[in-house]
């Protein structure tokens, strides 16, 4: 697959917006070697987005986009909070309906994309807040794994309702003092990881998203093995630096104070027994293919 | 792209995609004694369904098990059981998204759960067809027929039709499809019909030849994109408006909300080539006029035969679609009328509601016999307020010591 589907008439190239212009002559659409790398590179498939300076979800975002194997053919679901207003300025097909419903729409969708294109690979992702993904949604997101639906799901943990103003949800810490939890959150951070294993997923990883590489690599599993086994799942913290009394340039340093190996984002991986072949089979190739590449680029060279 | 037509060829069940004009209007049709939930999927084995999902509830379970069969047949794309009304509606919206022609069944409780996604499916211009088999929604507890959710739909921006036999149901879902996937409409469609009535008895219904089916769902004649990847994914707005608080914003929101109002409007000539209008009338001429909707409309015909016997003549209009409201044929139809007799099988009376908004002198409309919670409505019932309407003394049903 290539650009051929975003290409412009050369009659109307002129006349198309500039950005536009840079998806189709500077976007990795197609490129099996596309990766968070490309950033500054290449065109990036988000235009610039409406969230706060500094948010480090407008950074997961941008990994996200760029670490998708297969863009071309992805399709993305959303739900409402902060990553719908970013969704309008991303490059891939997505849908945003209502709140909550992102897995039961994904599951519809991903269903319906088997039946169109038997011959195809077409991946659904999901990416939805916390409050989308374990409060107003959970029924919907565990149903979805009980079924083993075909597709990603990714959790932006901000550990509270951000866009609304900074409310207490489930994944919010016990004893965090939060709208609606005037006294402090009195019960535990809800361990959906965990749930999401018990649940069927073949991949799960809880991390942040405080190095591109790392976002790169659960990125590409989760969504390999959601095309050729079942659901997975990624919990990623992205805090809400405005809600948590954290200045523009400080959401980086609290991912990284996140994730130290006592906290509660050090990361952790859960990885099925078909899932772990799978990933092996595709470490093997990628292997080769980079074996090849170096191997070709020395005759070249001599 | 599909360039090609279609019609002619066969599907893997070896049914001919068949122009729907010859298979719902000339060819031969074979009668059948079926139930109502037999009939649905008799209609759906035919109209080339992509996807269906359902979920239990009464009186729409049997229907919904029944086209998992047609799945397990292999006459459609695909079929399971969703978690809730409310996940299920979603699905079919991800389906349907997805370019998929979806269907679906529902009844009382689990439309008013599913509420949510309906106004969404009309503004993301979702053509998916539900089948609705009303049943009483409130507490105390009843499965029994109620249409009180059709009046909650009317508002949501779907099509809304209220078929009142088997018949109706059968031609209504072929030809449904047919409206609500017209580039100028692409809209739901909600067919209801009163639960149990028409569901669970049985009836004389004509089928189309089973060797005919509708042609496939094209997505890419609808309105909006397909959420596919097969057409450019251009960014959908330049400055996304949704929660700005601004003139464009507003006025973006209002015009979308609009566009889905004129979409509805645009069904009606669909409708009415298909439905052979969108009311059907007998003697409309009488001073007296009974109208209705659904299941209303056979008590009200055997209430019009107890009166013809007494020398009382009464006309009937049948409200056939109440989304597009026939509002024009409606003031056409009664204006001789002195009296119009609206029976509804509902507590509010949301159809009197609805015709009083529309004609002149609505004095004229008299709102009942109302039923509810199940009750049926015998004819006597319908006959007697009419009686009583017109200074006629009848006796009570309680007089009558049943």
């Amino acid at each position: 697959m290539s650009k051929e589907r975003i290409k412009i008439a050369p009659e109307l190239f002129e006349i198309m917006p500039p950005e536009y212009q840079d998806l189709v002559d500077r976007a990795t659409y197609g490129n099996e070697t596309r990766g968070w790398k490309d950033i500054g590179n290449a065109k990036e498939l988000i235009e610039e987005h409406s969230l706060c300076a500094g948010c480090p979800e407008s950074m997961a975002f941008r990994y996200i986009l760029a670490s998708l194997p297969n863009p071309e053919d992805t399709v993305m679901v959303g739900s409402t909070g902060c990553t719908s207003l970013v969704f309008p300025h991303v490059a891939v097909h997505n849908i945003h309906s209502l709140f909550g419903n992102q897995n039961a729409i994904a599951s519809g969708l991903k269903r319906a994309l088997s039946v169109r294109f038997p011959d195809r690979h077409k991946d659904v992702v999901v990416l939805a807040g916390d409050g989308a993904t374990v409060d107003i949604g959970l029924d919907m997101t565990l149903q979805a794994w009980f079924r083993q639906e075909k597709f990603t799901t990714i959790c932006f943990d901000n550990e509270l309702y951000a866009n609304t103003g900074g409310q207490e949800s489930g994944l919010m810490q016990k004893g965090f003092v939060a709208k609606m939890a005037p006294v402090g959150k009195t019960f535990e951070k809800v361990r959906l990881p965990e749930i999401a294993r018990e649940s069927g997923c073949h991949y799960v990883v809880n991390c942040t998203v405080s190095k591109p590489n790392l976002v790169e690599k659960v990125i590409k599993n989760a969504i390999h093995v959601a095309r050729e086994i079942g659901p997975t799942y990624l919990q990623l913290y992205t805090p809400c630096i405005l809600e948590i009394g954290k200045n523009s340039m400080e959401g980086l340093q609290e991912m990284r104070d996140s994730e130290k190996p006592t906290e509660r984002f050090a990361y952790k991986e859960y990885v099925s027994e078909p899932a772990k072949e799978l990933l092996t089979e595709i470490a093997a190739k990628e292997k080769e293919r980079k074996a090849a590449a170096k191997k070709q680029l020395a005759s070249q060279g001599a | 792209m599909a360039t090609q037509s279609v019609i002619g060829q066969k599907n893997n069940k070896g049914q001919t995609f068949t122009d729907p004009r010859y298979m719902m209007h000339e060819a031969e049709r074979t009668p059948s004694f079926f139930t109502g939930s037999e009939v649905i999927k008799e209609a759906i084995r035919r109209a080339s369904c992509d996807v269906m999902i359902a979920y239990p509830i009464t009186p729409q379970s049997e229907a919904a098990a029944l086209i998992g069969e047609l799945f397990a047949e292999g006459y459609i794309g695909d079929y399971f059981r969703g978690e809730s009304e409310f996940a299920v509606m979603s699905q079919c919206a991800g389906a349907a998204f997805g370019g998929a022609r979806v269907f679906t069944t529902t009844a009382g409780p689990g439309t008013m759960r599913a509420m949510e996604n309906f106004p969404m499916w009309a503004g993301a211009r979702l053509p998916i067809q539900m089948i609705v088999t009303c049943r009483g929604i409130n507490s105390p507890l009843s499965i029994q027929p109620d249409t009180l959710e059709i009046s909650y739909l009317m508002q949501t921006g779907m099509l809304v039709w209220h078929a009142e036999t088997a018949q109706d149901f059968y031609d209504w879902i072929l030809k449904g499809y047919m409206v609500s996937e017209e580039p100028d409409v692409h809209l739901p469609l909600a067919l209801c019909c009163d639960g149990f009535f028409v569901t669970h008895t049985k009836d004389m219904v004509d089928l189309t030849p089973v060797d005919m089916c509708l042609p496939p769902y094209d997505p890419y004649r609808s309105p909006v994109p397909c959420m596919d990847m097969e057409c450019p994914p251009v960014r959908m707005m330049r400055d996304p408006f949704v929660m700005k608080s601004n003139y464009i914003s507003y006025a973006t929101h209002a015009s979308w909300q609009q566009e889905v109002w004129a979409a509805v409007e645009r069904s009606r000539k669909h409708s009415i080539a298909w439905l052979d209008g969108l009311i059907d009338t007998e003697n409309t001429d009488a001073e007296i006029l009974l109208l209705a909707s659904g299941t209303a409309v056979s008590q009200g015909r055997e209430a019009i035969e107890i009166l013809a016997d007494e020398g009382i003549r009464v006309g009937l209009v049948k409200v056939k679609t109440l989304r597009p409201w026939p509002g024009e044929e409606i003031i056409e139809a009664t204006k001789n009328a002195k009296h119009i007799i609206v029976p509804e099988f509902n507590v509010t009376g949301w159809l009197a509601r609805e015709v009083k908004a529309t004609i002149p002198n609505n004095e004229r409309v008299h709102a009942g016999p109302h039923v509810c919670g199940g009750m049926t409505m015998p004819p006597e019932i319908i006959a007697s307020e009419i009686k009583t309407l017109l200074g006629i003394k009848v006796q009570t049903l309680s007089a009558r010591g049943s």
